[in-house]
């Protein structure tokens, strides 16, 4: 099937000679939903305003449904929807009025039933006569997001959409996502909430340092890199790791009271029966044991960290 | 280039709406500026001037104030159009609109110079209150009002672009326009300057905007018609230049 959105060899120099991205290459589906993680000045933001038309790329190409998103940008930009990560609002406009200028600067005619539909849907309606700046931080946001559905886009763009968010509105945005994407709308954000895409994305696309280190399906993802740890709660407490279980690599914890084994989940060789082999070879008993798997996160920090570790390409 | 009619019609609407919030201000401000003008220059010294080869000096300074106060008019209200979009960040949508370079002009331009235009009409009411005149070429007049503030508002939209801050927004309109304005010949004819400020003044452009339009009025002007034509022609044609490089570069617009 024909990606939705094409990115090839995407580059981008800054004139300050900052290079904020270099050779990205990425084909969403359809109807997908892709996170995009990376640390703060990892290049998201930079990545979605080319994509968006706000930057100009310094090299490659970018393809919205086979529209090549400079030459024929009429097409491609009307079929994208974009939530900035800022709070970028007119004060004095109220809700109602630049809900519906977006809507027209997209070139789409009046449709007050779907805007009313639109703005009931975020909760905004009972404000739609308020001035933006009278709205709190949160609802702008609302607005923000009732901005970039105006015109229906089949690809919406979330630039850290939950980014100093309280609980209720990244359920309500959470629901929504959900909902666009029934509706077969692509999304795309970028978050340094792990849990956010963990709980979200089908998809994940890691960023660092300009360059996509890895894109993966995410249950793949946490399955491939998974790395699970064991812990034993121990029947009696040590001060040392026992020289005969040095070859496992553990470490104490709880003052003494429990053992931690990493390993990683998908190795032929696990090393947990003989690690316990040998525990009750020593003699030393243990109350409970748990496993746990590793989450987005501990990979996520994990892939970063050794690509900042690499010298720079 | 151009075919997102709506998106043009948005942002012209919004700008107007925009001017529509201090309508009061916009409307009483040139009155009360043209009446103290004419309770200053009409009445107070007017009165002790000769008329300027045949025109009453009170008429005579009319094209002149109307000019000085859409000029100022034209650069602020373009300037900060496209300004404010950029200072508060909004302008993020309009660049991801599917919006040409040339719509986005048209929009902003276009809302700008009406405004620009109201104003200079209500000056020009206002002065019938305080002297006669008479019009000899109307409809040239209004042509001549209507590219002179499309031209201004073309040059006040570069300076919007150019401006990082509101410092700069204001240092053109204030200490290049204002004063080439004054000097231009907007309350004296050059023939009551000394010969050689007289040589001076032709080097001020504004000194060919003002005298043209002061024909379309009295039929007469510092400089022939044609020639005051040819300097808004050339004027115009620079601005488009300077808008077109802006764009085509993405200059203070795009990274």
């Amino acid at each position: 099937m024909q990606p939705v959105l094409s990115i090839f060899d995407l580059g981008k120099t800054y004139k300050s000679g900052h290079k904020a991205l270099s050779g990205v290459s990425l084909d969403i589906a359809k109807g997908e939903i892709f996170a995009l993680l990376g640390p703060n000045g990892a290049g998201k933001t930079t990545l979605i305003s080319i994509v968006c038309g706000i930057v100009m790329p310094s090299e490659g190409a970018v393809s919205v449904a086979g529209h090549d998103h400079l030459r024929d940008y009429r097409a491609a930009r009307a079929m994208i929807g974009l939530v900035p990560q800022e709070l970028h609002t007119d004060a004095f406009e109220t809700v109602l009025a630049t809900v519906s200028f977006s809507r027209g600067l997209f070139g789409k005619p009046r449709d007050p039933d779907f805007i009313e539909r639109l703005l009931r849907d975020l909760s905004l309606w009972d404000k739609r006569d308020a001035k933006i700046m009278e709205l709190s931080g949160g609802m702008k946001r609302r607005v923000m997001i009732a901005k970039a559905l105006s015109h229906e886009p089949e690809i919406l763009f979330l630039d850290e959409p939950t980014a100093g968010v309280d609980v209720e509105l990244r359920r309500d945005m959470w629901t929504m996502v959900r909902s666009l994407r029934e509706r077969g709308v692509t999304i795309i954000l970028t978050t340094h909430y792990i849990e956010e895409a963990e709980e979200m994305a089908d998809r994940v696309g890691v960023i660092s340092k300009g360059r996509l280190i890895l894109v993966e399906e995410k249950h793949a993802l946490i399955k491939k890199l998974g790395r699970k740890t064991l812990t034993l709660n121990l029947a009696e407490p040590m001060e040392a790791v026992p020289a005969e279980l040095g070859e496992w690599r553990l470490e104490l914890a709880g003052e003494g009271h429990e053992l931690v084994y990493e390993f990683d989940s998908q190795a032929e060789a696990t090393g947990v029966p003989s690690l316990l082999r040998r525990m009750s070879d020593l003699g030393i008993g243990f109350k409970d044991l748990n496993t746990k798997q590793s989450s987005l996160e501990d990979i996520f920090v994990g892939l970063v960290h050794n690509s900042q570790a690499e010298p720079p390409a | 280039m151009i075919s997102n009619y709506r998106g043009i019609q948005a942002i012209y609407q919004f700008e107007m709406a925009r001017f529509g919030r201090t309508f009061w201000t916009s409307l009483i401000l040139p009155v009360i500026t043209t009446a103290l003008y004419f309770v200053v220059f009409g009445s107070a010294i007017g009165s002790r001037m000769s008329d300027v080869s045949t025109v009453p000096y009170g008429a005579f300074i009319v094209p002149g104030l109307m000019m000085l106060t859409m000029f100022t008019e034209s650069i602020n209200n373009a300037s900060f159009g496209i300004y404010m979009p950029k200072w508060t960040g909004t302008i993020y949508e309009m660049l991801s609109a599917p919006m040409s370079p040339l719509e986005l002009l048209i929009a902003y331009v276009g809302a700008a110079a009406s405004k620009s235009v109201i104003v200079g009409s209500i000056i020009f009411a206002t002065a019938h209150l305080f002297v006669d005149v008479e019009v000899a070429h109307p409809l040239l007049m209004v042509a001549f009002m209507i590219l002179m503030a499309v031209t201004f508002c073309l040059f006040g939209f570069i300076i919007g672009i150019w401006a990082q801050s509101f410092e700069q927004l204001q240092v053109i309109p204030m200490l290049v326009v204002y004063p080439l304005t004054f000097l231009g010949g907007a309350f004296y004819s050059l023939e009551m300057l000394p010969k050689a400020w007289q040589t001076v003044t032709l080097f001020n452009p504004v000194v060919y905007l003002i005298s043209g339009f002061r024909w379309t009025f009295f039929g007469q002007g510092d400089v022939a018609i044609e020639v005051s034509m040819g300097a808004v022609a050339l004027f115009l044609v620079l601005c488009l230049g300077v808008i077109f490089w802006m764009f085509r570069t993405g200059y203070r617009l795009k990274n």
